[in-house]
């Protein structure tokens, strides 16, 4: 493996982490907290969305979002060829 | 059968259940004690490490705190689980593919220095040692209280048990009894979850209970009925909360960057054979917590309505069987402030301090006009008449629902699974800190792993000597500093392993300086208004309305700062230590 490829590997990496920490930041502080009162405003079943967002819905994006990076992780280990045997 | 003999039996059989695994599981060179040999399953790992981080708070107190904080649980909530988020994308990959034992060994190898790797064992002894100190507490509380066994001898049986598993086991033990106790405190969580949200709401699961109308006939929803009674009796609204919105931002940072450098979830993942693995492992282990962290606000929820529905303006004399048990404990106290026979809850406090219940020269309760056990307190201002302990609404959550005895029994083992498996975590890091990161790599650094792993097991044994002292003489502020666990972490060793992997350059002189920096004033800030002057600790005082809870925040900036300024006056790092972190941003 060149110095080159390794190096876009590991943009590519930077890349995604900074598109899946603003998710995790948007949902989590954004939906969250900041906004709870705008999304307060919205009521979905019993949930007003803010309060659902603070106790139930942030949670299940964390898990959703490792997820996502285990697969797109493990799809770039195979492009650039730095998988583990 | 009562509470009692279904309690004996489910403690006695998990208990059987973790020395068998401890036997089976010996660990046979320092490998196998600090890391399990490296060859733990991802599926395995996540649910050790969701019970290694599911505390005797979590699963005892948690649920209680919500019901009486309401939209404010979420700082928990979400500070408790985003962590994972920053774990699985910034560091256990990393970290694994680094390949040592600890946490203070990255610190040490990356910053090429003794001294920082000393500044680091110093951080996970104080984090380690605050934590671990609270879960014989809880050990201690539930054998007292649903035992009925003297708290002081609840410790003992608890110290015995961790001992016996994880000087004998280490790592290995400690992992493969953290999934037996995965599996029996989310089995205690769950069942009473089910059966109280299909009571109140006709929907057994939890999550979706929480969200729907009430079973009773009325049509309104459950959250919507719990506004009501609470802006009824002059409480904020439960779905809204009372904390200001930048306390709210700031705790739940801290929460979730302390979380993400909590020394004893990281090393979980160095127990996994690949890099590969330690991604995905982190998944599994939030999926494993999610699952009661998303049960818990639905519990809080329902038990809070079922609490002020039993409860709320009615006259003591109707109330069930369980007020009158629990009184008995001093978890809750009625105190008849106007002489109506009639429960007044109201917002304020109900007594001044904790319950402290009267006695008779034979140690029997003294009982007052309706019935009530009387206390030595003095009434505090204000209408409202009732005190509870917010612990109660776990541990009593089973007889107020009327739910059969064996789920009573069931949550004093899934709280003791709880409180042992966080233990004993804890117990591994201190140890490995000691043998590993001080005698291994600076005092004697020519010692054989034979000698090394006896190290490991006395410092394990000292370890929950150290810990049993604290939790039979607990220190007045155990509860305070936990505050301090989290801040401490995130501000010393969440920034200076992120800059350690993704920053090349940083060097030794910026990041011990931030870590020092960032610690002491962390440290300063938590002591300054939770233990030196707590009369001070009201958001008027606070430093940008920051709370000691969300201070830790603050902290981990002042520790990045400091690094990026005193590491620009000093020479880059060696080559050799370039290289090092070039490898490990790559799997192969």
């Amino acid at each position: 493996m060149s110095e080159r490829d390794l190096k876009g590997y590991w943009k590519k990496n930077l890349k995604y982490l900074g598109i899946l920490l603003s998710i995790w930041f948007t949902v989590s502080y954004g939906f969250g907290i900041l906004l709870v009162p705008v999304l307060n405003e919205i009521q979905v079943g019993g949930f007003k969305l803010g309060f659902w967002f603070a106790q139930q819905g942030s949670i299940y994006t964390f898990v959703i979002l490792i997820f996502v990076y285990v697969y797109l992780m493990n799809k770039l280990d195979q492009e650039f060829n730095v998988q583990e045997d | 059968m009562d509470v009692q003999v279904w309690t004996y039996i489910l403690v006695g059989i998990t208990f059987a259940l973790y020395i068998g695994i401890a036997i089976w599981a010996k660990a046979a060179s320092t490998s196998d004690f600090y890391v399990a040999g490296a060859h733990v399953n991802p599926v395995v790992n996540g649910m050790a490490t969701a019970a290694d981080w599911m505390s005797a708070a979590s699963f005892l107190s948690m649920a209680g705190l919500i019901s009486f904080m309401g939209y404010d649980g979420a700082v928990y909530l979400m500070g408790w689980t985003g962590g994972y988020v920053l774990l699985a994308l910034l560091l256990a990959p990393y970290l694994r593919k680094f390949g040592k034992f600890t946490i203070p060994d990255f610190i040490g190898d990356r910053y090429y220095s003794n001294f920082a790797r000393t500044i680091a064992v110093i951080c996970a002894l104080i984090v380690s040692f605050t934590y671990v100190a609270g879960q014989m507490r809880g050990v201690g509380l539930v054998f007292s209280k649903f035992l009925e066994v003297n708290i002081d001898i609840g410790v003992l049986i608890g110290m015995a048990i961790v001992f016996f598993y994880a000087v004998l086991g280490g790592m290995k033990g400690i992992t493969y009894t953290q999934v037996a106790q995965y599996c029996v405190l989310i089995f205690a969580f769950m069942v009473p979850a089910f059966f109280i949200s299909f009571q109140l709401t006709g929907n057994p699961i939890p999550q979706l209970g929480f969200g729907s109308e009430l079973a009773d006939g009325s049509g309104q929803y459950l959250l919507e009925k719990l506004d009501q009674l609470h802006t009824e009796l002059g409480f904020a609204a439960y779905t809204s909360g009372t904390k200001s919105m930048q306390d709210v931002f700031f705790i739940t940072a801290a929460l979730m960057i302390g979380t993400a450098g909590l020394p004893h979830v990281i090393v979980r993942f160095f127990t996994v054979p690949k890099v590969k693995d330690a991604r995905v492992s982190v998944g599994y282990a939030l999926i494993f917590i999610a699952i009661l962290y998303t049960t818990a606000p639905a519990i809080a929820a329902f038990a809070k309505y079922n609490m002020m529905q039993t409860v709320s303006e009615q006259p003591y004399e109707e109330m069930p069987e369980w007020f009158g048990t629990w009184e008995e404990t001093a978890l809750l106290t009625w105190y008849d402030k106007n002489g109506d026979g009639i429960i007044t809850y109201a917002p304020g406090s109900a007594i001044e301090g904790l319950p402290d219940i009267q006695r008779n020269a034979s140690g029997e309760v003294i009982r007052g006009d309706f019935g009530e056990v009387k206390v030595n307190n003095a009434p505090a201002e204000g209408a409202n008449e009732l005190y509870v302990d917010r612990d109660i609404m776990v541990l009593a959550n089973p007889e107020i629902a009327n739910l059969p005895a064996w789920v009573a029994g069931l949550v004093a083992a899934g709280g003791l699974a709880a409180a042992l498996s966080t233990a004993a975590g804890l117990l591994l890091v201190i140890s490995t800190a000691v043998s590993h990161d001080l005698i291994k790599k600076q005092i004697k650094t020519d010692i054989s792993d034979k000698a090394e792993l006896m190290w490991a097991r006395i410092a394990a044994g000292g370890a929950v000597v150290v810990a049993g002292y604290f939790g039979i003489n607990p220190p007045g502020f155990v509860a305070e500093v936990v505050a301090i666990a989290f801040g401490l972490a995130a501000a010393s060793f969440f920034p200076a392993i992120i800059l350690g992997i993704f920053y090349k350059k940083m060097n030794r002189e910026g990041a011990i300086a931030g870590m020092i920096a960032g610690l002491l004033f962390t440290l300063g800030y938590v002591i300054f208004f939770k233990i030196a002057f707590p009369e001070f600790n009201t958001p008027e005082f606070w430093w940008f309305g920051i709370s000691p809870e969300g201070i830790g925040t603050l902290g981990m900036i002042l520790n990045l700062l400091v690094a990026f300024a005193v590491g620009m006056i000093f020479p880059e790092p060696p080559e050799d230590v370039q290289d090092m972190v070039e490898s490990i941003r790559y799997p192969q």
